[in-house]
């Protein structure tokens, strides 16, 4: 599904080289990326769906070379192969829940299966929501949506940048079995972000970064 | 879901800022339009009424008052003429027609003006009921005036001395209307008409003298046959009382005056078009920054740069398009009520209020600086760096 090889990266030629352990995450497959701060996660979630072009090394996400992309292809591919959910929830705030579910559909030139969108708001728990705008929602409430959002296109991929850091510990919980539950219904590799030790126990399957600063390379 | 949806939820969410943009820009085109109707109406009604006489000849004073009060009807004479003097220059070769007037009478304001038929002629005038004058004290009545004061075909009347008041009736002698014509959009519609030998009789218990020779009118008003009229007929003239004045030339100093006041209210009025623009920049700006966040979000969603700085546009241009829309229609109830105000000082209707070629340049305009605005922002949006937004918390 994704294979990363050989990341290297740096914000300007003369900033630190940010080197990346390989990885590789499988069809449905899920995969924790455990590190502390400003260790350069957000930096390698970045890289994995095109944000940020590495000065070295290959991306393959469903056999496609990132680097291979132009800009404009590559927004295109992003959009229709990943769903993001970011640390903290963003969503279109003059549009309600339900609207900023079709927005990855509008984006797409596809039409919105608004009866989907409900089922899924549903099967996390918000659809009673479903009409409200986003910023009236708790936390926990908004980054549920953020997962609809994530997963309402039938993304091959979804990242979680800090899914949970804003959460307490119920709601960690909650959110991240939902996440869990909802990439396996939608047969979506899932790969999670986060320097919150209270996901570790969960993934057989994580690799651990530390600092990614390589004063070698 | 489409941009121009998310772009009218954007302004939505931003009501205050959104309807200061719209009150503003429909504020400045609402009053540039509404100075461009009131001008073509003015100007419409000016040459409606002119038609075509080239000069006016009445007694020595202010030419231009010659023409308010003769062919517009609406100010005082300037004096008397003697008849046999006007027929000199009606007669005088370069003359095509002279139409002679003579009042110095209203009922219920409205004027009472002896001519002879070639006046209403003139005006192209038609009878919406009853005939033709045949007879002296016998009037036909204009269409605002058996509107206003409900004189029908068949009703009697005294005349009242003077162009203004009804204080000095003259009850001895009785009018009887004998036709009403259709409205003709010109000044007959607000007078009376009836024959000059009537207009002499009503003055016969004044004191007025009746001989032939010393018989008076007000004022004539000229067709030329030949352009050399204008620089001849003074020459003809210079011995008498009299004067000719050009309507064309005094309505041009006229509006050259009202001139003045129209281009200090249209600067005014294109200050307050720049204020809303700049509103408008500042909104979507502000728009930008708050939301870049937003703007982020829907490149990640698949969104190119494109569709975002779209959104962008879209946002500028339907303000401007709402506030020249809603400027339009400004102008258009602010004209009504004008009008309703003016109607009884000016006597001039004022209903053509279709939209003129000069607004439709005016909207276009405006909705084409509301896009420009916009693009100001659409271009820093263009160049938003994804990833270091999304990272900044």
């Amino acid at each position: 599904m994704i294979v990363c090889n050989d990341i290297a990266f740096s914000y300007q030629p003369d900033a630190p080289i940010l080197s990346f352990p390989d990885l590789t995450c499988t069809e449905a497959g899920q995969l924790l990326l455990l590190g502390n701060s400003g260790c350069g996660k957000t930096t390698l979630l970045h890289i994995m769906c095109g944000l940020l072009r590495p000065q070295q090394g290959r991306i393959e996400v469903k056999g496609q070379d990132l680097q291979e992309l132009k800009a404009k292809d590559l927004d295109r591919f992003r959009g229709e192969n990943f769903g993001i959910i970011f640390q903290q929830s963003h969503f279109i705030q003059s549009l309600s829940v339900l609207e900023n579910l079709a927005v990855p559909h509008f984006l797409l030139g596809q039409s919105f299966p608004k009866a989907k969108a409900q089922e899924l708001l549903d099967s996390l728990g918000i659809v009673h929501k479903a009409n409200a705008k986003p910023r009236s929602l708790s936390v926990g409430e908004q980054q549920r949506a953020s997962i609809a959002r994530a997963l309402i296109h039938d993304p091959s991929l979804v990242l979680a940048d800090e899914p949970t850091s804003a959460l307490d510990d119920d709601s960690t919980a909650t959110v991240i079995s939902l996440l869990e539950q909802q990439c396996a219904n939608a047969g979506a590799a899932l790969i999670v972000v986060t320097h919150d030790q209270r996901l570790k126990s969960r993934y057989n399957n994580r690799i651990e970064l530390d600092s990614a600063i390589s004063p070698a390379l | 879901m489409n941009w121009i949806y998310m772009a009218w939820r954007n302004l939505g969410l931003k009501k205050l800022q959104t309807t200061l943009s719209l009150i503003l820009l429909a504020f400045g085109v609402g009053l540039v339009s509404l100075l461009m109707l009131t001008e073509k109406q003015l100007s419409d009604t000016f040459d409606r009424n002119i038609q075509d006489i080239d000069l006016v000849l009445g007694a020595k004073g202010s030419p231009l008052q010659l023409i308010l009060a003769n062919v517009y009807h609406v100010d005082a004479p300037t004096g008397n003429i003697r008849l046999a003097d006007a027929r000199k220059v009606m007669r005088h070769p370069y003359i095509e027609e002279g139409i002679p007037l003579a009042y110095g009478d209203n009922y219920r304001g409205f004027r009472i003006v002896g001519s002879d038929d070639s006046y209403l002629r003139h005006y192209d005038a038609v009878l919406a009921a009853g005939r033709n004058i045949e007879a002296p004290f016998e009037v036909v009545v204009g269409q605002r005036v058996a509107e206003t004061t409900g004189l029908q075909v068949g009703d009697t009347f005294f005349s009242a001395h003077g162009l203004q008041d009804e204080t000095d009736i003259h009850t001895d002698k009785i009018f009887t209307v004998v036709g009403v014509l259709a409205e003709s959009r010109s000044v007959v519609d607000q007078l009376l008409h009836c024959t000059i030998q009537t207009i002499w009789d009503v003055h016969e218990g004044h004191g007025e003298t009746l001989d032939e020779s010393e018989r008076e009118i007000t004022a004539v008003l000229l067709k030329k046959r030949n352009p050399l009229a204008v620089l001849t007929i003074p020459n003809v003239i210079r011995e008498t009382n009299m004067q000719v004045a050009l309507p064309s030339i005094e309505i041009n100093r006229l509006t050259q005056n009202f001139g003045i006041g129209m281009n200090t209210l249209r600067a005014i009025a294109l200050l307050i078009m720049l204020m809303s623009f700049a509103s408008i920049f500042i909104s979507v700006y502000d728009n930008l920054l708050a939301r870049k966040y937003e703007l982020a979000l829907l490149r990640t969603m698949g969104s190119s740069p494109f569709g975002v700085f779209v959104l962008l546009l879209l946002e500028g241009g339907i303000l401007s398009t709402g506030g020249a829309a809603l400027g339009l229609i400004f102008s258009r109830v602010g004209l009504l009520i004008l009008a309703q105000l003016i109607q009884d000082k000016f006597r001039y209707d004022w209903s053509s209020i279709g939209i003129l070629p000069n607004e439709w340049a005016l909207f276009g305009m405006a909705i084409f600086v509301g896009f420009m605005a916009s693009a100001i922002p659409g271009f820093s949006a263009l160049k938003i760096d994804i990833s270091r937004t999304l990272s900044e918390k």
